[in-house]
């Protein structure tokens, strides 16, 4: 049996560090926010030419008037994606990029992908992509509650919240991009990280009512390692699944599967770290259920 | 628990082999008509435009709002009540009127059967709201004044819009109401949506007016620039004919100019009403003016009686036939904006629909190699689970005609990953629970049993969030939500039948054996 109570404290300590980044990271870099939350105009090119570099493509749009532009380089050796932030009126404005591309560059070029949002629908993406992650949190804390009690659902939401904001930090530290694909992964962490907590909070909820004299300090320090098998499976299972989505999954679903992957280590660390000693500090103890139960 | 009857083994592998068959049917091309549904691939996965249309309900609210001031003014001249200052702003009319008639005029506007403010009967709630500040009173929309506006333009907007992308002619396009202001348009297959996007950009509001020197005249002048911004002329406010009255028109080559023109033929008032203007008007120069710009402004010959004519203006072949088109198709009630456009060409898609396969069969292949070197004989229970779940999935999604986007595929492959989870819980028990039991169908049995709890919460907690997702998210996210919903009931199903059957034989013929798992 392992004793995962002795890196408890030291445990916490790097949590909270993290979290405590993370939160700086956030408010101080912020996000990198794409087309679907800023607005804007992404074109994902195709180059059929060696000819055309990323430098040349640059210097073309930042030609075009276009306010700031930002080309780099996207998955395959020819792959390009541009951005742009300008607020156009005429709708007919990725034809008159077209037209200026092929001066300055020729013909052998395709837009792959074109996404113009305007700053409406941005906004308005933005909004109902916070509101599902706070209902989504919502719902989870009153499912744990009434499945469990109280102390369960604040571990759980508490690690919840651990989870997505390191996830978050860790874009904004390295600056990826928030698109719409990002908040799916966000709910599926919710989805996923719950699913790990509620595992072992069953096995604490079953012990508790096994065991009377049993401190909750090594009640959970049991039911974690009898749970660890499946965590440690399950987890791995996972993770196979989302590497091989990053890996051979093609460009657009790479954010997607990244913030996946980071949510799913984390979640199953914050089970065993975040959930697990929260139900300590809370003392639950058998009277914790078996009150509930009589009720 | 571990005993199945006969009839249940039968009815479950019949359930499986439907859904291997219907699964199937998206990739083998069977001959008989029996069953032809299919996965609808979403734009991102077979390439295509999304439109986010916009209405500007605003022209429309200015209009109501000057007809019903007039409908005011007249009223209140009928009833012999003085008034003054009757003025709109953009969302207001307003007016004074004395103290001795406040009651009569409040009564007007808030009498059940109201002409003047109507919709009492309709909706419990007038369409305008009044409020009084001393002598002023004020009139604004109500919310159902406001929605009636918004519906109506709405209703007209998405026919004309279908008109004119049906005229088009693409494949199977897509036009659906979004919110009281908006129309999302899906064209699968169209990786170029520039002539749909200038199509749709356009009101079409098509008028004949005369063009005069006169300031003063009667129905008020206007100055107005041509199509191509070269030259201005003051027109008359008066309208001649309009749109409406316009039954045909298609793009015509002119012999004697070989010039492209639109040929239009007018309904019955219209060629009435054309061959009056004609006639007296002879000499003169009559504009066509099309959203607020001057296309052409021929001098009158002849007198057109016929109700047949053309516009010239400069076209080449395909302005024309757009012109027509547009006029054919009739005038949108209000502008579109193009508030989002999303467009994915059709290699791109391919591309997303290639790597998405790829990425679940390594995925696939990753998770059973895994499971096989766990577990073993169990693990092989749970690949062939694992692989009728994918069918169970895929059918089910066959079976709705449900959209497949590319994080859909992405949440078909997560599935593959956390489907097994349900497997390992009750694995592990049955482990934990081998310790103390030497009975092995007992401690199977057990094993079941108390992972359930753990199972269904789990699972529960990833459907709300996919729950949520569906209803927040928006095209390609809803995909992903879908196919995770899905993939949770399959899971449950595959491995508390399945899964379970498979064990239950396997178990029951080893019950001796010890280190069964």
């Amino acid at each position: 049996m392992i004793n995962f109570n002795k890196f408890y404290k030291l445990f916490n300590l790097i949590s909270l560090t993290l979290v405590l980044v993370s939160i700086l990271l956030l408010l101080f870099k912020g996000l990198n926010l794409g087309v679907d939350f800023k607005g804007g105009t992404l074109i994902e090119l195709r180059a059929n030419s060696k000819q055309v570099g990323i430098s040349s493509l640059r210097k073309s749009f930042n030609n075009m008037n276009l306010g700031d532009v930002n080309v780099k380089k996207f998955g395959d050796e020819n792959d390009f994606l541009i951005k742009f932030e300008k607020k156009d009126i005429n709708p007919n404005f990725i034809e008159t990029i077209k037209k200026d591309l092929t001066k300055s560059i020729g013909n052998s070029y395709n837009f792959r992908r074109v996404e113009n949002v305007g700053p409406k629908v941005s906004s308005e993406l933005l909004k109902s992509g916070i509101i599902a992650i706070v209902m989504s949190l919502a719902a989870m804390l009153f499912y744990i509650w009434i499945r469990f009690e109280w102390q369960f659902s604040l571990g759980a939401i508490l690690a919840l919240f651990h989870d997505i904001i390191i996830t978050l930090g860790f874009f904004s530290l390295f600056q990826l991009e928030i698109n719409l694909s990002i908040v799916a992964a966000v709910l599926t962490i919710v989805g996923y990280s719950m699913n790990d907590t509620v595992v072992i909070f069953d096995r604490v909820r079953e012990n508790l009512r096994k065991f009377s004299d049993i401190k909750i300090f090594e009640l959970t320090n049991i039911s974690i390692n009898e749970t660890l098998s499946r965590t440690i499976i399950t987890s791995i299972t996972t993770l196979l699944a989302l590497v091989s989505i990053y890996i051979f999954g093609g460009e657009i679903l790479k954010g997607f599967s990244l913030a996946m992957i980071l949510g799913v280590i984390f979640g199953t660390y914050s089970s065993i770290y975040i959930a697990n000693p929260i139900l300590v500090k809370l003392r639950v103890s058998q009277k914790t259920i078996l009150k509930e139960e009589t009720n | 628990m571990l005993y199945f009857s006969k009839t249940r083994i039968i009815l479950i592998s019949l359930i499986s082999l439907l859904f291997i068959y219907v699964a199937s049917s998206n990739f083998i091309k069977f001959d008989d008509n029996f069953f032809n549904k299919k996965i609808n691939l979403g734009l991102d996965l077979q390439g295509g435009s999304y439109l986010l249309l916009e209405i500007d309900n605003d022209p429309i609210i200015i209009q109501k709002l000057q007809n019903t001031t007039s409908a005011i003014r007249n009223l209140l001249n009928d009833k012999k009540i003085n008034f003054t200052d009757l003025k709109i702003n953009e969302k207001n009319i307003f007016f004074n009127i004395k103290e001795n008639n406040h009651e009569r005029v409040k009564l007007l506007f808030s009498d059940e059967n109201s002409e003047i403010n109507p919709y009492f009967p309709q909706y419990k709630s007038h369409q305008f709201d009044l409020s009084t500040q001393g002598d002023e009173f004020k009139l604004e929309f109500s919310k159902y004044g406001i929605v009636d506006i918004k519906g109506s333009s709405q209703d007209q907007a998405i026919e004309i819009v279908r008109r004119r992308v049906d005229e088009v002619g693409t494949n199977e396009p897509n036009i659906l109401k979004r919110g009281n202001n908006r129309i999302l348009v899906e064209l699968p297959g169209l990786d170029d949506p520039m002539r749909i996007k200038s199509l749709l950009g356009k009101t079409a509001n098509l008028t004949f007016r005369f063009v005069t020197q006169n300031v003063n005249e009667t129905f008020g002048v206007e100055k107005l620039f041509y199509e191509d911004n070269s030259d201005t002329a003051l027109v008359n406010k008066r309208i001649i004919l309009s749109g409406e009255n316009l039954l045909d028109a298609q793009p015509q080559m002119n012999n004697q100019t070989n010039e492209t023109v639109v040929s239009f033929t007018l309904d019955r008032v219209g060629a009435k009403r054309f061959g009056k203007a004609t006639s007296t008007g002879i000499g003169k120069q009559l504009a066509i003016v099309l959203d607020g710009k001057i296309v052409s402004a021929p001098v009158i010959r002849d007198t057109i009686a016929s109700g047949n004519g053309q516009i010239s203006g400069n076209f080449t072949f395909q302005s024309a036939t757009d012109l027509a088109l547009l006029l054919r198709s009739g005038a949108l009630p209000a502008p579109l904006n193009i508030i989002e456009e999303r467009t994915v060409g059709p290699d791109l898609g391919q591309d997303s629909i290639n790597a998405g396969i790829i990425a679940l069969l390594i995925g696939f292949i990753l998770v059973i190699t895994f499971m096989f070197f766990r577990y073993k004989i169990f693990g092989l229970i749970a690949n062939i689970t694992l692989l009728v779940n994918l069918f169970l999935l895929v059918g089910i999604l066959t079976l709705f005609e449900a959209t497949l986007t590319l994080p859909g595929i992405a949440g078909i492959i997560l599935t593959v990953g956390m489907a097994v989870d349900a497997n390992v819980l009750i694995f592990e028990r049955i482990k934990e629970e081998c310790r103390n039991e030497k009975n092995n169908i007992i401690a199977f049995d057990t094993g079941y049993i108390k992972s359930r709890t753990a199972i269904i919460d789990a699972n529960i907690t990833t459907l709300i969030a996919a729950i949520i997702l569906f209803f927040m998210g928006s095209g390609p996210i809803k995909g992903f939500s879908i196919t995770l919903a899905v993939g949770i009931f399959t899971t449950l199903f595959s491995v508390y039948f399945i899964a379970r059957l498979l064990t239950g034989l396997y178990v029951v013929k080893n019950k001796e054996k010890t280190n069964l798992i």
